[in-house]
């Protein structure tokens, strides 16, 4: 097993992590030579079960990049293959191997494409370069899995975070969840976009957008990388407004490209741009995310609200949630699984809304029946409008499953 | 002295490899459930007179030395000891340190569970104080005995088995020494008082009753007699008081913590859902889960459902925490039958409330009992370190054959009337869900349920659970597909274990059969 204190004297690559405390991760270790073979050395917490397979996987890897000549390391703490995989491939790359080689696992039978309008309640964000989090995020059925390249990963760990990633998209089965990468603000996001959009993530995030040119950018960007790999399977983007220069922008901004399926707000960012303290009660981001909310509308996609940061305060997010969807967000983002279920219930309709729309609905058609002009409920008139959002509720609540 | 013998290998009933003969005792194998119907009269403990004991009823003597020469220790004894203090007791250790003072050697050791601060137990087999230990080993006492260090063979059994084996004589038990939290000089003890409180003391009472001798040793000697009195006096030998039996700190937990892992948090989720969705949580009903993180969090859950649906138990099985206290004085349930209690609110409520009631292996999981409580509970909740396609079930060792965890009172709650396994589908990358256990503990045909992170598999002979479940929106699936889709993650099926030839440790059924074999570890 790993000590985890290694000292780095060695002239080489090495990635990933190992020690007691560390699961489903292993680090890598090598060692360019300039003869004598390939020399591995494995220490795997699973090596009763699975060291003859990490080792034949090693040598796989290694040799797809080229790397005839190095001393290796492996200090595994039961990651799984698609971890193994990319942390090797990170420090042969690391030790200057494999240049312009991408070492590609079986692609996992993809799923149908997302569509521009599916539900997009919850988005649960996994930080990329903690593989152990990924291969069960999907069992918490959010609507959607980010895989985080930016805030969440440190600087010196974004190639081997866009390598998890890129691995995870390929091997791992996000069953029903929308496959959401959000990438670094570009340029350096360009390179993440070369790495992940050849496996068909279904939903680009681009933060810190201020401008549209931004949004055109990545677009064409996708649209290239897309061309050369011959591809066609539709990848979507959802900007994130994350300063006052983007809430000011947010219409243009989701106008700025076909894909732009979605605007969403990081507030954190935004108030601090703002030098406000951001609160619970939220009232120093009303306006921003009223504004988003009403651009997002006029661009006809969706609006996304930020996320909840306190893990442990459940009523703090349900009523953060509840206020969201009164505000016309159709959404928001998740730091923890424990939060998807408060953030579902807090986005269906309520049944006493459901009440009202299905007595709007039945009315509107006993009117249309006797042919008469104009709908009536008790006392009261009904508008078209009113009409409209009953429909609108009615289609919601089929489509989060709260009514048949 | 029981060096490891030669012993002739017989196939079990389940078709698993065990020796004949064990620390020169002749053994049964495992002929099926309930098919082992042994006959005769149980062990009785030799006559006493009370003309033999200090009609002043004091007891006491100067040391466990003292007592344990006046118990006439001599080579070869066995000496029994119990684990109600868990990792903070200190009395077991004291009276083999004792016992080799006065230089006894070759003893068996017969603990209710051995855990890992009495790791030093192995500097006394290493010097032939101790033959072997029957009783559960883990960490390195686990290691010692698999690595085939042992001089003896280990015998593994569940706490129910622990009291049929004193009751028909397998084994005999020379001195019994009981850690008591509070004791009077007569030697009437109890649990659930003193600096060293720690709930029920049943898992001594068959030593009290059946050793040959008996002494209490307490740090809280309380003037006769000694309210309430779970271990009688009367069956006592000597009574030895010590400055601390233990470390409060380890004898039970300031609070016991509900599992924050998302996976484990579903699992525990899915398995309230299976309760009330398969019609066992309604009015009446009776359930046992035990200390881990899920079953804590199964609790919680429950909790809500039952509370949604206006439903209370008759009574529910600790291992008790203050989830299950909460349950009792919210009126959830009418009693807390306990086993053992792991929380201070467990001691607080055992201590004072009179529907919170101590029991013992006796009534509990005893095979020569006329009955037993387990099989009245309608569904249990336990976890695994490997369950099979055949819904087959180890607990006591890792996939790599070393022992993990004592059985406990695991193999007795099987006789539920609905038995779940709680467990993730793999543990970093090791399944769980596999082919073919390592070790077999639990019969598959009194397996259940099992629920994974993956879904909930049924075991097929339970169609009437399989039915109860039509229309649940449950993930129930085939423990075949939750196995293929664990080694399609964990990139194939892991390498089964090398063992070698020697065996190191039996594993007993409930009734005193031998079901399986503890190899040495390569």
């Amino acid at each position: 097993m790993g000590n985890g204190v290694i000292i780095d004297t060695v002239a080489g690559g090495v990635a990933g992590h190992c020690g007691p405390e560390v699961r489903s991760d292993l680090q890598v270790r090598i060692e360019p030579r300039q003869r004598g073979g390939l020399e591995i050395k494995l220490e795997s917490r699973v090596d009763a079960y699975y060291g003859d397979s990490i080792r034949r996987q090693a040598e796989e890897v290694l040799e797809a990049l080229v790397v005839k000549n190095a001393h290796v390391e492996i200090y595994d703490e039961g990651a799984l293959p698609f971890v193994i995989a990319a942390r090797i491939e990170v420090a042969a790359r690391r030790a200057g191997f494999g240049e312009g080689t991408r070492v590609l696992l079986d692609q996992f039978p993809l799923r149908e494409p997302s569509t521009r309008d599916r539900m997009r309640r919850s988005r649960l964000y996994v930080p990329g370069s903690e593989p152990k989090y990924f291969i069960n995020a999907a069992l918490h059925e959010s609507d959607g899995i980010i895989l985080d390249l930016e805030d969440s990963v440190h600087i010196n760990e974004k190639d081997s975070a866009r390598l998890l990633v890129r691995n995870a998209l390929r091997a791992v089965d996000f069953l029903n969840c929308e496959r959401m990468v959000r990438v670094n603000q570009i340029p350096l996001g360009f390179e993440d976009l070369d790495e992940i959009v050849p496996e068909c993530p279904d939903l680009i995030l681009l933060p810190k957008v201020e401008h549209p040119e931004q949004v055109i950018e990545v677009d064409r960007r996708i649209s290239k990388i897309q061309s050369d790999y011959g591809l066609t399977r539709i990848i979507w983007l959802m900007p994130i407004l994350e300063s006052a220069l983007g809430i000011e922008n947010a219409f243009v901004i989701a106008k700025a490209s076909e894909r732009v399926v979605a605007l969403t707000i990081g507030l954190e960012d935004y108030t601090a741009d703002l030098g406000v303290v951001k609160t619970s009660a939220g009232n120093e981001s009303l306006f921003a995310r009223q504004r988003v909310v009403n651009a997002a509308c006029a661009a006809g996609v969706q609006a996304i609200d930020s996320v909840f940061g306190d893990v442990g305060d459940m009523e703090g997010l349900q009523a953060w949630a509840a206020n969201s969807r009164a505000l016309g967000f159709q959404g928001m983002g998740c730091v923890h699984p424990s939060q998807i279920a408060v953030i579902h219930e807090s986005f269906a309709p309520s049944a006493s809304e459901l009440e009202k729309a299905r007595r709007i609905l039945a009315a509107y058609e006993e009117a249309q029946a006797k042919g008469l002009g104009v709908v009536s409920l008790g006392s009261k008139m009904i508008d078209p409008p009113v009409v409209h959002r009953a429909l609108r509720l009615m289609a919601t609540a089929r489509d989060m499953g709260v009514v048949r | 002295m029981a060096i490891l013998e030669k012993t002739e290998m017989l196939t079990n009933a389940a078709g698993r490899i065990v020796p004949e003969l064990a620390n020169g005792r002749s053994q049964v194998p495992y002929m099926g459930v309930g098919k082992y119907v042994p006959s005769g009269c149980k062990s009785a403990p030799p006559i006493r007179t009370a003309a033999e004991y200090p009609s002043n009823g004091d007891k006491r003597v100067a040391n466990l030395e003292t007592a344990l020469r006046k118990c006439g220790l001599r080579d070869g004894m066995v000496i029994s000891s119990h684990h109600h203090l868990r990792d903070g007791d200190r009395v077991a250790l004291m009276a083999l340190e004792a016992a080799s003072l006065i230089g006894a050697k070759d003893l068996m050791w017969f603990p209710s569970a051995s855990f890992p601060s009495q790791k030093s137990a192995i500097a006394l087999m290493e010097a032939g104080v101790i033959d072997h230990i029957e009783g559960s080993m883990n960490g390195p006492l686990g290691d010692y005995c698999t690595q085939g260090k042992m001089r003896g063979m280990g015998v593994l059994r569940p706490h129910g088995g622990r009291w049929q084996a004193i009751q028909d004589g397998e084994v005999h038990l020379d001195i019994a020494v009981i850690a008591a939290p509070t004791a009077d000089p007569f030697g009437n003890c109890d649990g659930s008082h003193g600096k060293s409180a720690c709930g029920s003391l049943g898992f001594a009472l068959a030593d009290s009753i059946y050793a040959d001798h008996v002494i209490v040793v307490t740090d809280n000697l309380v003037a006769f007699p000694c309210v309430p009195w779970q271990i009688q006096g009367n069956n006592v030998d000597f009574v030895v008081e010590v400055e601390s039996i233990g470390d409060p700190a380890k004898i039970v937990s300031g609070t016991t913590q509900i599992t924050r892992s998302p996976d484990r948090l579903r699992i525990a989720e899915f398995v309230a859902r299976f309760l009330r969705d398969a019609g066992i949580m309604r009015n009446g009903f009776s359930f046992q889960a035990g200390s881990g993180g899920i079953a804590l969090a199964f609790v919680g859950y429950l909790k809500q459902m039952m509370k949604q649906a206006d439903v209370k138990a008759r009574f529910v099985r600790g291992g008790s925490t203050k989830y299950l206290v909460e349950l009792l004085e919210e009126g959830l349930t009418d009693y807390i039958l306990d086993g053992q209690t792991f929380d201070l609110e467990g001691i607080r409520s055992i201590a004072s409330n009179p529907r919170h009631v101590a029991t013992s292996p006796f009534t509990s999981y005893n095979y020569h009992g006329k009955g037993n409580f387990a099989s009245l509970v309608d569904a249990v909740v336990l976890g695994a370190t490997e369950v099979d396609i055949n819904f087959n079930a180890n607990v006591v060792t890792h996939s790599d054959g070393r022992l993990l965890h004592g059985i406990g009172g695991w193999q007795n709650c099987l006789a539920s009337g609905c038995t779940i396994l709680a467990v993730p589908s793999f543990r970093d990358r090791i399944p769980v869900i596999v082919d073919e256990v390592t070790t077999l503990c639990g019969p598959g045909e009194l397996i259940d349920v099992v629920a994974t992170e993956r879904g909930i598999a049924i075991n097929p002979r339970r169609q009437d659970l399989l039915n109860a479940v039509k229309g649940s929106t449950l993930p129930i699936r085939t423990i075949e597909e939750i196995k293929n889709e664990v080694e399609r993650i964990c990139g194939g099926k892991a390498r089964r274990l090398q063992r070698t030839e020697k065996p190191v440790a039996i594993v007993k059924w409930v009734d005193g059969t031998v079901i399986d074999t503890i190899w040495q570890v390569p």
